[in-house]
């Protein structure tokens, strides 16, 4: 019997697709069975991020209408042996499914693979409602900005008012120059904020930008730093303890004075 | 070219890389209305046991006001935020009563 994740973050645009895509390559690459489930309808974007969209011909909404049977939907990615995308429609939105519907089809799908990770829309209305619905654990993605993380605090909130204790967090897009200047919040104070465990921090990295650009997961460069923070993540998913990156804010005092004699000089 | 310089050195006393700290504590802040706000209607029964008690002693003129706010508590070490629950009480006068 598998588990089902979601991935969920209350504000739009902080990377919970990414992280999906990434967090599903790396399991398949750890040999695991994953399906990816996009449920975000009506504004589908896993497939691109996964560079799958050429090879769609039926989504999550003939599934459970019964268009189709599941294992017609499901696309499987030929660069990562056991991954499979269940892509959401693009031409309905998020009434065409219900809870109940969700929870049926991952109770289905546990059955197949090890991991179904539901990647989930932004907001927490009938979207959120639907994507949380089967869900056995979640993973909250936010970035270390004020709107982010209050976004992400309403979330937790929400998913512990559904049973779903424990949720971790994914800090993701650290700029590390910022924080070591004092002009974004570390980790530390992310994590006291929310009080919740960090799953793991990526680092904003340029390799996103060009991976996605090219639908190839960053995970599978593990030259950069953001594909070793997914690889860490992975791991930490499959229950190995592998210790966060120590990214603390640096004197500020130090960083003000250097920063003087730069601006002077120019 | 003097003001450019005076202007980098008060940049430098001001502590210029600091927005982290201040997104933190104003994220504290908003966090704690955002937070009591799904508890209305503990705020509600938390009120009523409040005026049931001070009833005792006092005679209320009008309603009770209470909510919970925020303010940096000045005998807090860190300088941090920290939620205040502020009664406002409207007396009208004491009631005289024996305390043994």
């Amino acid at each position: 019997m598998g588990e089902v994740i979601v991935i969920t973050s209350g504000k739009g645009g902080v990377g919970k697709t990414t992280n999906s895509a990434n967090i599903g390559a790396g399991l398949a690459l750890a040999n695991k069975k994953v399906v990816l489930v996009d449920a975000d309808i009506g504004l589908r974007n896993l497939d691109v991020v996964l560079g799958l969209e050429n090879r769609i011909v039926y989504d999550l909404v003939d599934v459970v209408e019964g268009n189709c049977r599941y294992k017609q939907a499901l696309i499987k990615d030929k660069r990562f042996e056991g991954l499979y995308l269940l892509p959401a429609a693009q031409t309905r939105d998020k009434d065409a499914v219900s809870p109940e519907q969700m929870q049926k089809l991952c109770s289905i799908l546990k059955e197949e693979f090890d991991y179904v990770i539901i990647d989930c829309p932004a907001g927490i209305e009938q979207g959120f409602k639907n994507a949380i619905a089967g869900a056995d654990r979640a993973i909250v993605v936010t970035t270390p900005e004020i709107s982010a993380v209050r976004d992400a605090d309403r979330i937790i909130g929400l998913l512990e008012a559904n049973e779903l204790n424990n949720p971790m967090l994914i800090l993701n897009r650290l700029r590390l120059d910022m924080v070591k200047r004092g002009d974004m919040m570390t980790i530390e104070d992310v994590k006291d904020i929310l009080s919740i465990d960090v799953l793991g921090v990526v680092p904003d990295d340029e390799v996103i930008v060009v991976s996605t650009n090219k639908g190839e997961p960053a995970v599978t460069n593990l030259n950069s730093r953001a594909g070793q923070a997914f690889n860490n993540i992975v791991n930490r998913i499959l229950g190995q303890k592998i210790e966060i990156m120590d990214f603390n804010r640096k004197d500020s005092f130090f960083t003000a004075i250097k920063n003087f004699f730069k601006l002077k000089k120019a | 070219m003097l003001k450019s310089v005076l202007n980098n050195l008060s940049n430098l006393f001001k502590s210029s890389g600091d927005s982290g700290n201040i997104a933190k504590s104003r994220l504290k802040l908003v966090l704690v209305h955002d937070r009591a706000d799904c508890q209305g209607d503990i705020m509600e029964a938390l009120k009523n046991d409040i005026i049931q008690v001070i009833k005792k002693y006092v005679e209320l003129d009008g309603d009770l006001n209470i909510e919970i706010s925020n303010k940096i508590a000045s005998d807090n070490k860190n300088d941090s935020a920290v939620s205040v629950l502020c009664a406002n009480i409207p007396i009208k006068k004491m009631r005289k009563v024996s305390v043994n």
